[in-house]
């Protein structure tokens, strides 16, 4: 973070704020220090923003940046590059690492990472158990308290599968109004799953991962969360099932939100026929009927954020068999446009809508208070400017990432972010960190 | 058809009528003293194992040294996806070798596909078997023996009996089957068979007894006892009794109908003794047969001019 040195002030020109009306926006001192038709000031860095929208700067809440322990596939570093680039402004580190980010220690370390690359927050996940390993409770209140002020925690990778632990870990982060991100995978219902099961996965003669078990431990857990009065988010939701399930929760008053993958909004398991890794992911690749529920339950509000998953993996980990191949695909710099691919070219939701869900949405989950705000005089100044009508061809060799394990390597799409402002720094533009 | 034999499923009727026709013709080669035929001198055939497979590996080994290949076999135990060396390396290292076809068993769905369509290696790629998925070679040799007992495939019956959801075999033999015209009805307990059977070219049944009468073809599956310990079926007994073929279930078959079995069987499992040894089991014939159509795919696949699937036999070296 630039801390105290002085940064230049930008003077964005011609803004569509949201999708709507242009604006102008003037950008001092981390906040947007007016908002007006034609606004002017002497020495400010101007930038054309005519034919570009401004949101407020995505929020990321499942974000896999590898450090400490996987620097090969990701670090802190090159993850919030990626991020910057993609247009965020803030990420939730999974607690997945070697360590495992289970107690303040590690939960700091990552912090301290992301505040001296200073290209988004970084906001790291604790995990609810120990080792992930789901036997005891890791010390959340310690994490919650340390610097790095942890509010999500999720054992993410790995389902709290224990019912008693699941309803404990639920109570437990009321205290310091945590919420935790639950992994749905019933794992005697996946063992040696490979792929979404269904008339693919019988064909290929993969291993078939049922959507029942995804849907069963959602079903148990709104109850458990409606039973302790305790607030459940539920990461990467890839079923029908999954949505009808949260849409009755939500019904019922529990407090419960959802997120979901550009991936699972665009892609079918059809695409595993090419036996390709760079389409194996957890959960799986569902079926159009999935695909299109899913659609529809962000349209609606069920489901009330798009989560990049982010999984950087090694070359080496991707370029082999199907079944020896790792679970995962990098989607910080292709999330905003895989995202209005889905919803706006589809017409489900407007400009507005995707700020809700990418931004605003998962700021107030995650508890942040400078991140998805409204692009108003005062607020924060993050924010990104997206082009609408880019058209280029996914290229994971120019990605700042790390890892080149894209679902969408060759994918034509339009929508680009073009540049990420941080609290009144520009961090990304056209592609490069700056 | 491309270079490779990867599926079943991607075999017109028309190439695998000409696999068949082919294995005709070089199966007369397995009848002459000396079994041999100039026809892939100089070529390089890798026996490429990564899940043990005696009965399989040699019978592309005999097949490709009746056709003067140079036979290589790489057996790479255990698995690729153990630590140790990746596919792709092994793939680069038989490329370095100047292999002109790649035989490949491998205990992962996919991974003659992923080999096939990696650019790591030139040459064709024949699929021996991957993980729960297709055996295509495995498939034809069953179709040549039915057609030998049946005279053709066209609108015969074959029911294919046992644990279709983990059976390569079963696959293979849905997708060529239906290609050369046969019905196929799978009989299985449901815990069985896979997710999405319904939508498979062919049709299923779980009560053994009710598709006996119809049945040209009895194939029965090998089933692995630890099956048991999954819950798939509670015991060997029980599912003996209701799935196995015994002399009972056989004499109910219609005369002229076979028994197969891709081997090794189990029995007093899936297969009594009495019904293995019966003179209507085709078993050992259909090793036999291994041989003549793996020869065929083989020469079909390398000695074409463009290795395509297309080649003619050349008249003086089999028209015998």
């Amino acid at each position: 973070m630039s801390g105290g040195e002085r940064q230049p002030r930008f003077l964005i020109k011609g803004a569509s704020i949201l999708g709507k009306e242009p604006a102008d926006l003037l950008l001092s001192d981390g906040v947007i220090a007016e908002v007006g038709k034609s606004v002017s000031a002497a020495g400010a860095e101007e930038v054309d923003a005519f034919g570009l929208i401004a949101l407020p700067g995505l929020v990321d809440l499942h974000t896999h940046l590898r450090e400490p322990g996987r620097e090969d596939a990701e670090t802190v570093a090159s993850g919030s590059a990626a991020a910057a680039v993609g247009g965020y402004t803030a990420v939730h580190a999974m607690a997945n690492t070697e360590p495992v980010a289970d107690t303040a220690g590690v939960v700091e370390q990552v912090w301290h990472l992301g505040r001296r690359t200073g290209l988004c927050d970084v906001y790291p996940v604790g995990a609810v158990t120990v080792g992930l390993a789901g036997q005891e409770l890791a010390e959340l209140g310690a994490m919650a308290e340390s610097a790095a002020q942890v509010t999500v925690f999720s054992d993410d990778g790995h389902c709290v599968s224990d019912a008693v632990l699941m309803r404990r870990a639920l109570e437990y982060v009321k205290a310091f109004d945590g919420v935790v991100a639950q992994h749905a995978q019933e794992p005697r219902l996946t063992e040696g799953a490979q792929m979404n099961e269904g008339p693919v996965s019988g064909v290929l003669g993969l291993g078939g991962w049922p959507a029942v078990a995804e849907e069963s431990i959602i079903a148990r857990d709104v109850l458990l969360a409606g039973h302790v009065g305790s607030r459940l988010h539920v990461c990467h939701v890839s079923t029908a099932g999954s949505v009808e399930i949260l849409r009755w929760a939500k019904g019922k008053g529990i407090a419960v939100s959802a997120e979901v993958t550009p991936h699972h909004l665009l892609l079918t398991d059809e695409m595993v026929r090419t036996y390709d890794p760079r389409y194996k992911v957890n959960p799986p690749l569902r079926t159009q009927e999935d695909v299109d529920a899913l659609r529809q339950g962000l349209a609606d509000g069920v489901i009330d954020a798009i989560a990049t998953d982010h999984a950087p993996h090694s070359l080496e980990d991707k370029d082999c068999e199907w079944e020896a191949a790792a679970m995962g695909m990098v989607g910080l710099e292709t999330a905003l446009a895989a995202a209005a691919c889905a919803m706006i070219e589809s017409e489900l939701l407007d400009w507005a809508g995707l700020a809700d869900r990418m931004s605003v949405r998962p700021a107030q989950i995650g508890r942040l208070t400078d991140q998805g705000r409204p692009l108003d005089a005062g607020e924060p100044a993050n924010l990104v400017l997206i082009d609408p009508r880019a058209r280029y061809v996914v290229d994971p060799t120019e990605f700042a990432s790390r890892s080149r394990n894209s679902s969408f390597v060759g994918t034509e799409f339009r929508a680009r972010p073009v540049a990420t402002f941080l609290r009144g720094s520009l961090t990304a533009q056209d592609g490069k960190v700056c | 058809m491309t270079r490779h034999l990867l599926s079943a499923g991607d075999l017109s009727p028309d190439d695998a009528t000409l696999i068949l026709d082919t294995a005709d013709e070089l199966a007369r080669i397995s009848d002459r003293p000396v079994k041999k035929l100039p026809t892939l001198r100089g070529r390089t055939v890798v026996n490429l194992f990564f899940e043990d497979s005696t009965r399989t590996r040699i019978s592309f080994e005999a097949a490709a040294k009746r056709l003067s290949a140079d036979v290589i076999n790489f057996s790479a135990k255990g698995s690729s996806v153990s630590k140790g060396e990746s596919l792709k390396d092994t793939a680069l290292t038989l490329e370095a070798m100047g292999a002109d076809a790649v035989v490949i068993r491998h205990s992962a769905s996919g991974a003659p596909h992923t080999l096939a369509h990696s650019g790591w290696i030139g040459g064709s790629v024949v699929n021996a078997g991957d993980g729960t998925h297709e055996h295509p070679t495995q498939a034809l040799l069953d179709a040549f023996t039915m057609r030998r007992h049946l005279t053709s495939l066209d609108g015969r019956s074959v029911v294919v009996v046992g644990d279709v959801l983990h059976s390569r075999v079963a696959r293979s033999n849905v997708l060529l089957l239906r290609t050369l015209g046969a019905k196929v009805t799978l009989v299985a307990p449901p815990t069985l068979l896979p997710v999405g059977v319904e939508q498979w070219p062919c049709e299923y049944s779980y009560d053994f007894d009710s598709v006996l009468r119809g049945a040209d073809a009895v194939m029965m599956l090998r089933v692995q006892r630890e099956r048991m310990n999954a819950a798939f079926f509670p015991s060997v007994r029980e599912y003996s009794r209701r799935y196995g073929l015994d002399a009972e279930r056989m004499r109910r078959l219609p005369e002229h109908a076979i028994v197969m079995h891709p081997g090794p069987m189990n029995r007093g499992l899936e297969i009594t003794a009495e019904v293995a040894d019966s003179p209507r089991a085709v078993i050992v014939e259909q090793v036999k047969n291994g041989v003549s159509v793996r020869m065929a795919v083989l020469y079909l696949l390398l000695s074409g001019s463009d290795s395509a699937l297309t080649g003619q036999l050349v008249p003086e070296e089999v028209a015998l």
